[in-house]
């Protein structure tokens, strides 16, 4: 897996994940950016509920964290993209916490496997002990 | 004063006893050009007029080069040689503007590019021509020749636009969703389905039923001459997003090959109603639809 | 901070029309309020209007499964209506079936199943 860290442009915003109305704000913060970038509706939407997905991770998984997120672009397309990171407890088994179903935390286990098929690049990268960053991007079509 | 832009273009010819600078050089060259306006700016005219062969009225080639020709005496004016100057920005539009209505017009590469380039030979020194102006020409003919460069890439580039438009209207028009029927549906599929096509169907298809308040769907397959497993998900998503939006969701036409297909890859169609004509799949959805109506006990 | 999404009566339906993002605390409340309201006013039909709603994520999601299978238990039966083509799509993706949530394209296309289960009278389930 590609660990390599993905960071937005110069022009990023971050925003802190400590509640869950930050939550949202994240949401609401990729949602403007997905509009910016002109990404078709399905795909705002689907960025918009992978970093509503993520957002919530960082949150009960993490112990809270931050969100960052901006414009990016590569070989001329456009693109959204936006990292988690929390300095929670990381995840021991990368595979299996891909795996669909697969929880630890009560909820339906699609929060991480759901995510990455919404996106187009999906990054993680966790360290058992020393938290979790994952960074997600989607390309305007 | 643009000296240090026209003293990049300094070419080796410059360098001889004659210590003539490139100010000087575009300073004459935009002396003599606006000298000779009338005469020159007709001439161009002409000789492209002959290379299009009517296929533009004259008066707008007309209006076009001598448009041109004033742009470049202005950016000779104010910029040198440099025709990525500031003084050469309305040259440029000019030019891209020609160069895009020649591309959608369907003109060739080298019929737009000799708009350009025709101004070398009306440009072109005479006999008699003095040895000071001829060195002149030579960095015209240069400038000519970057200029004619440009006009090729921004006809390139608008006729990649034009390509890549035509794509997706004929994406467009190659899935139509047409209702069938008060509540009914259908996108009739012919050719080839990729997993772009295909999501395109998909968003068309859901956002039709919205728009038409229909509650049964049908995808029709019998134009498709073979599915893949990509193609497949994808019609098994559609199917699963329409239910969950509250609609049914039939899939017709499915030939043998493609039924066989399916089963090999061992795709599972579930509860997924199946027809084999749009004909039966319209009838069933009917039925659906009456039935609802009708019906006097409920199964919910 | 969270203002609780309110849930209306009408005859023995009762309708909730989602119009605020929503927060995971909101969720829960609505979830829980739902139950209590299914059982004070013995409502037999439950409609869930999500038309405004622009994401549906997994929480949201096992939220109106959750309440589908609660209502069930308490006899009434829950449709969700007014889904977005691009949510729809996005719950596919994201491997969200809603099974066992009845669903309809429009308020007055869910009022209708409602109505036909009444009509059904007690031998309907």
């Amino acid at each position: 897996m590609n660990t390599s860290p993905v960071v937005p442009d110069a022009e990023h915003e971050t925003v802190p994940i400590a509640t869950n109305d930050d939550v949202v704000r994240a949401r609401q913060l990729v949602r403007t950016l997905a509009q910016r970038c002109k990404l078709s509706l399905v795909d705002q939407t689907k960025l918009v509920t992978a970093a509503s997905e993520l957002a919530r991770n960082t949150l009960v998984y993490g112990g809270g964290g931050v969100m960052r997120a901006g414009l990016v672009r590569r070989d001329g397309r456009a693109g959204v993209t936006a990292v988690f990171e929390d300095s929670g407890p990381g995840i021991p088994d990368v595979e299996q916490a891909l795996t669909d179903g697969w929880t630890s935390g009560g909820g339906l286990g699609l929060g991480l496997s759901g995510a990455r098929r919404l996106v187009d690049d999906f990054v993680l990268d966790t360290e058992p002990g020393s938290g979790t960053q994952v960074a997600v991007t989607k390309w305007a079509r | 004063m643009a000296y240090a832009a026209s003293d990049r273009s300094q070419g080796p010819e410059a360098e001889g006893a004659n210590p003539v600078t490139k100010q000087d050089i575009s300073a004459r060259l935009a002396e003599l050009l606006a000298e000779q306006q009338e005469s020159l700016g007709g001439a161009w005219v002409e000789a492209v007029a002959r290379t299009l062969r009517g296929r533009i009225s004259l008066a707008e080639l007309d209006r076009e080069l001598r448009e041109l020709y004033a742009a470049l005496i202005q950016g000779l004016r104010g910029d040198g040689l440099d025709w990525q100057g500031d003084a050469y920005a309305e040259l440029r539009a000019l030019l891209a503007e020609l160069s895009r209505a020649r591309a959608r017009q369907g003109f060739t590469p080298t019929e737009t590019a000799t708009s350009v380039l025709a101004a070398k030979d009306v440009l072109a020194p005479a006999d008699d021509t003095p040895a000071e102006d001829i060195r002149s020409y030579l960095q015209l003919s240069k400038l000519i020749d970057a200029l004619g460069l440009f006009t090729l890439e921004v006809y390139a580039k608008t006729r990649e636009e034009v390509i890549s438009a035509q794509a997706e209207q004929l994406m467009e028009l190659s899935t139509p969703v047409v209702k069938l029927w008060e509540g009914v549906v259908a996108v009739p599929l012919v050719g080839t389905l990729d997993s772009a096509r295909t999501q395109v169907v998909m968003e068309k298809l859901l956002q039709a039923l919205v728009d038409t308040g229909s509650d049964q769907a049908i995808i029709d397959i019998t134009g498709v001459p073979a599915v893949d497993t990509e193609v497949a998900q994808h019609l098994l998503k559609t199917v699963v997003a329409a239910r969950l939006m509250g609609a049914d969701c039939i899939i017709s036409g499915i030939r043998p090959q493609i039924a066989q297909t399916i089963v090999a890859l061992g795709i599972q169609f579930g509860d997924i109603v199946t027809k084999s004509s749009l004909a039966d799949a319209l009838k069933h959805a009917l039925r659906q639809n009456g039935a609802d109506i009708t019906r006097s006990g409920g199964t919910a | 901070m969270s203002e609780r999404v309110p849930v209306l009566k009408i005859g023995d339906v009762l309708l909730v029309s989602i119009q605020v993002e929503l927060e995971d605390q909101v969720v829960l409340e609505l979830q829980d309020d739902l139950a209590s309201r299914i059982v004070e006013s013995g409502a037999t039909g439950v409609i869930i209007d999500i038309t405004a709603v622009e994401i549906v994520d997994s929480f949201v999601g096992r939220m109106l499964a959750t309440t589908a299978s609660i209502s069930r238990l308490l006899d009434a039966q829950t449709v969700v209506v007014g889904m977005r083509p691009a949510v729809a799509i996005t719950l596919v993706e994201l491997g969200l079936s809603l099974g066992g949530v009845r669903t309809a394209l429009t308020l007055e296309k869910g009022l209708e199943i409602l109505a036909r289960r009444g009509n059904a009278g007690p031998a309907g389930r």
